[in-house]
């Protein structure tokens, strides 16, 4: 089977980012729109193609997945095992990657040309959103470690320039600096890591890295750094990236910022794709972190990812801005993610984690995106995000009203929604292998079901509100993605994934656990039934708890303080005492040899400058005593 | 050729019409007189070809030929010079070299 084709899931995305992007006062609005659209559908067709050709044609080679390449060219050699490519790796889940992002990625494009109509940058956000398209698209298909951090950063910049997309707002403004500058700083820790793994690992190859029997794993042992393995560390570091992409602890203070972004930005790139990086790179790199050293820097994912669902969870009930409760939201569903990865095995059924994750990666998208895009049709009706501004929404919003609802039973998991599967699978391999994760997992579940319904009965339920205009259903354009969402996110739960997503690629037969599926269903439920008393209709019990919980919960509705902690540590420590110093001694003492040795030229050359005075005599007359001194010393010292 | 003139009163001779154009040229103000200071500095050293050939090479012409190139040479020196006071005239409505004291820092 020839894959060469797959180029152009990378060339139609970066052409189409050009073509917007320099004629960008010459295409019109209307025009500009269906060309994102329709590059967009060729990118999907072409995806779907790819997944359906892999996964049920020629894929399963004597019932193991195979890698293709769909195109590989040498780029940089450093020695004969150490070099750079650039290429398109077809993998399992590199293609699962594939269909998600070429689905969300045109569902957002579909979206945003009702919820961007009329938008002075419309032209401008569907080059960005292409753009975007385009470093995703590349990060997933890498064929090496170089290769995904070169999109890696595309990504970045794209994130960057989407966030801030309604520049004239300072805080967009600010929320695209602080997520730029927070993934950066978590990438500094994915390169030294990239480095490491070269220099002690010897490839940067992800073929070669991972084979179970390659070098790299097999002699993990050869150097150790402070207690553990240099191997170890450099996936630690590379899971520190992977981190600050996935908004996991300690660096997720960018994700609730990042809601500044417009709408379907959320949707696209702060819920479904780029969010899951993070996830993705660790999935990659799957055989090193189970491996080496007995998979120490695993259990690192897991518990981050562990801590990170709850606390996310915690502070999203807390939230009163309708998106920033579905980023927190998002923090912690990929904190699932993070965390089935973490308890999963390599061999068979062991490996049942890494595809919960997997799975729950593709639920996760088409309901979070849904959630978003729904949020987004809100706002769009009602210009608000706060939850205050809103309430009763069902009669006047009737599609946005089904599909959110079901978005919000998908992602409390309940039965035979898509979260429901992909959770069941989460909660199975927290259980089978590590039983205090487990429980947080449980609680998550709980918790989720009811900021979820909180969030629903706030919408569309809840107090009876009198709107100025009268708020109405959004177009077509915007309907069409939440209807087609709102099926995938029941739909997704019915792909065969454990037959094709599995680290040892040769798949099992996943079946349904009852007796998980009923306590996690129960869990659920009682969180829907809680938010159900409290918020179908207007009550005080909300406010009595929080008033109960008093210190608790104003520690959550602050997020902890991590914000402030931060601006200590960078302001007063960092900026004040580290800083101050070393910007005072290059202002002082190196800027000041300079500009001394500047200033010294200056004033000596206007002391001697009236030499060239322009007046002929007396140039004469310095020369004609020049020659009467010449001839004195040839006549009386010769 | 001449009697009872000594070399010592020639180059006598020579030095003060020297010195007479070098300072001629260092204190007028009128580029005209300087001219005609240039041109008492080239006669001193056509004097003193024309002496020292005399009195060093009796028989040869060399230093005589020199004199008549210099000739030649200051009145070609003096056509230039006089057009360049004309054209600046006309820039400035003045000969004064005070005027030409324009190239400096």
């Amino acid at each position: 089977m020839d894959f060469s084709y797959t180029i152009f899931i990378l060339i139609i995305p970066i052409a189409t980012f050009l073509l917007l992007g320099f004629f960008y006062n010459k295409i019109k609005p209307a025009i500009s729109g269906w060309i994102g659209v329709f590059a967009l559908s060729v990118v999907a067709v072409l995806s779907y193609y790819t997944a359906y050709q892999y996964f049920f044609n020629v894929g399963k080679v004597e019932g193991k997945f195979q890698t293709f390449f769909g195109f590989k060219t040498n780029w940089m050699n450093f020695t004969e095992t150490l070099r750079i490519d650039m290429g398109i790796l077809l993998d399992p889940i590199s293609i699962m990657m594939l269909v998600v992002v070429s689905t969300i990625s045109l569902m957002a494009h579909i979206y945003s040309r009702g919820y961007m109509k009329g938008d002075r940058g419309y032209t401008k956000f569907f080059a960005f959103l292409s753009l975007f398209t385009f470093a995703m698209m590349g990060l997933v298909v890498a064929t090496n470690l170089f290769q995904i951090y070169i999109f890696w950063e595309l990504v970045g910049v794209s994130s960057y320039l989407l966030i801030g997309f309604y520049y004239e707002k300072p805080s967009a403004v600010a929320a695209a600096k602080k997520a730029f500058i927070v993934t950066r700083f978590a990438d500094l820790g994915f390169l030294i890591g990239i480095l490491l793994m070269g220099y002690y690992g010897g490839s940067y190859d992800f073929m070669e890295l991972n084979n179970p029997e390659g070098p790299a794993i097999m002699n993990w042992a050869s150097s150790s750094f402070m207690g553990l393995s240099v191997i170890t560390w450099a996936l630690i570091l590379m899971f520190m990236g992977g981190a600050g992409k996935s908004a996991m602890l300690p660096f997720h203070i960018w994700l609730p910022d990042a809601m500044e972004g417009p709408t379907p930005v959320s949707a696209l790139i702060h819920a479904a794709t780029m969010v899951v990086a993070g996830v993705y790179l660790v999935a990659r790199m799957f055989p090193m972190f189970h491996f080496v050293e007995d998979g120490f820097a695993l259990y690192v994912v897991a518990w981050v990812g562990a801590i990170s669902s709850l606390f996310a969870a915690i502070i999203a009930l807390t939230q009163k801005d309708i998106k920033r409760v579905l980023a927190f939201s998002t923090m912690s569903q990929i904190g699932y993610m993070m965390l089935a990865l973490g308890v999963s095995k390599y061999e068979g059924h062991e490996g049942l984690g890494y595809m919960a994750s997997m799975w729950h990666l593709f639920t996760h998208a088409m309901f979070k995106a849904l959630l978003f895009l729904a949020a987004g049709s809100v706002i769009h009706a009602v210009h608000s995000n706060y939850l205050k501004d809103m309430g009763g929404l069902r009669k006047y919003m009737p599609i946005t009203n089904i599909t959110f609802l079901i978005a919000a039973l998908s992602i409390s998991g309940f039965p035979f929604t898509a979260g429901f599967f992909s959770k069941d699978e989460i909660l199975l391999a927290a259980f089978e292998h590590n039983k205090p994760i487990y429980f947080i997992t449980l609680l998550v579940a709980g918790l989720t079901a009811f900021y979820m319904f909180r969030l629903y009965f706030g919408i569309f339920w809840g107090k009876k509100k009198e709107y100025e205009h009268a708020p109405h259903e959004s177009p077509w354009s915007m309907t069409i993605p939440l209807l087609f969402l709102a099926f995938m996110s029941i739909a997704s739960g019915y792909l065969p994934f454990s037959e094709w997503l599995t680290p040892d690629r040769v798949g099992f037969h996943g079946h349904l656990n009852y007796t998980m599926a009923a306590i996690a269903v129960t869990v659920g439920l009682i969180g829907i039934i809680i938010a159900w008393l409290f918020y179908k209709n207007p009550t005080n019990y909300p406010a009595k708890i929080s008033a109960a919980s008093g210190k608790l919960y104003k520690w959550a509705f602050n997020k902890f303080y991590f914000d402030e902690v931060y601006i200590f540590i960078t302001h007063n420590i960092i900026f004040k005492r580290i800083s101050a110093p070393f910007a005072w001694f290059d202002k002082k003492v190196v800027d000041g040899t300079m500009e001394g040795i500047g200033n010294k030229t200056v004033s000596l050359s206007k002391a001697i400058k009236g030499v060239q005075s322009g007046k002929v005599q007396d140039y004469a007359f310095a020369f004609a005593g020049g020659v009467f001194v010449l001839v004195l010393i040839v006549i009386y010292m010769i | 050729m001449i009697e009872n003139i000594s070399i010592y009163e020639l180059l006598t001779l020579s030095t003060i019409l020297f010195f007479i154009g070098l300072y001629g040229f260092l204190t007028r103000k009128n580029l005209i007189t300087m001219l005609m200071a240039i041109e008492l500095l080239l006669n001193t050293s056509v004097i003193n070809f024309v002496v020292i050939n005399k009195y060093l090479y009796p028989n040869m012409l060399q230093g005589v030929y020199f004199s008549i190139f210099i000739i030649a040479v200051a009145a070609a020196e003096t056509a230039l010079a006089i057009s360049i006071i004309i054209n600046l005239y006309r820039l400035k409505t003045s000969v004064d070299i005070a005027e030409t004291e324009t190239m400096k820092y």
